[in-house]
């Protein structure tokens, strides 16, 4: 097995993977696809450490995680599919209403 | 170690699709490919019932609604931000990873795995840990999962 820090690396590179696919996509299924990916890799963080200090806290946290991900995502595409109806659009400098 | 960066470079790279390219479908299925080998690292490190989880409301759950709404929603595919935001993106990205991984790499004590009991990270373990010392959240994610539905229903619902 991998050492503890080479998992941790992995997760911190996913992580910014998805950092930069908020910052750089307008389209907002995407930006909520990206937030899927930093959660994963958090999720990976919170696994490696749960085997690398036996403790099985970090697994159950994941599972929380995955059902706020879950409750997340179910929300979000929601509003996307509200939004969408409204504006024809998923681009999110459009989505200007509450913008003062 | 060599499953690992095997597993590794896959995921850096569909995680890389993901950001990157320009229709939509292809970036769902390349997060579908990230999410299976984020499972199968799961289960290397021997969290089995997380990485079938894993598979079953990620993978499987979630990308089938995320390819729902882009079919319901047919977009016509984005252009990506101006250059000055992707090279903002990259740069942001590439210094946020330098200093996780700097951080990591200061690790105090060189930590190399210890062998986990029999049956860690099986569903009776995990069940064991979730229903005893997290029962409270537990119940409190039902509340927020039955939220979630009705909040869903009550947005996508015509005219709601």
């Amino acid at each position: 097995m991998a050492p503890l820090h080479y998992y941790l690396a992995l997760g911190a590179v996913l992580f910014a993977i998805g950092v930069a696919g908020v910052v750089i996509r307008r389209d907002i299924i995407v930006i909520l696809m990206s937030i899927e990916l930093m959660l994963n890799a958090v999720n990976l963080t919170f696994i490696a450490f749960a085997r690398f200090l036996v403790s099985l806290d970090g697994q159950v946290i994941v599972f929380f995680v995955m059902t706020v991900a879950a409750a997340e995502a179910v929300v979000g595409l929601a509003i996307i599919i509200s939004v969408f109806r409204h504006r024809q659009t998923l681009d999110p400098a459009e989505m200007t209403l509450l913008k003062w | 170690m060599i499953l690992f960066f095997i597993l590794a470079s896959l995921s850096v790279a569909f995680s890389l699709l993901v950001v990157l390219r320009r229709n939509v479908v292809h970036c769902a299925m390349a997060l579908a490919a990230t999410l299976f080998l984020v499972a199968v690292l799961f289960v290397t490190l021997d969290a089995p019932m997380l990485g079938v989880l894993q598979v079953l409301v990620y993978a499987g759950a979630i990308m089938i609604l995320i390819l729902f709404v882009i079919m319901l929603l047919n977009p016509a595919a984005l252009e990506t931000r101006p250059a000055a935001w992707r090279i903002l993106g990259a740069l942001g990205a590439a210094a946020l990873c330098v200093e996780l991984a700097v951080l990591f790499f200061y690790r105090p004590a060189s930590l190399s795995a210890p062998t986990a009991p029999a049956g860690f990270g099986g569903v009776e373990a995990v069940a064991e840990s979730l229903f005893t010392g997290f029962v409270l959240p537990f119940e409190v994610a039902s509340v927020l999962l039955l939220v979630a539905i009705i909040g869903a229903v009550a947005l996508g619902k015509r005219g709601g």
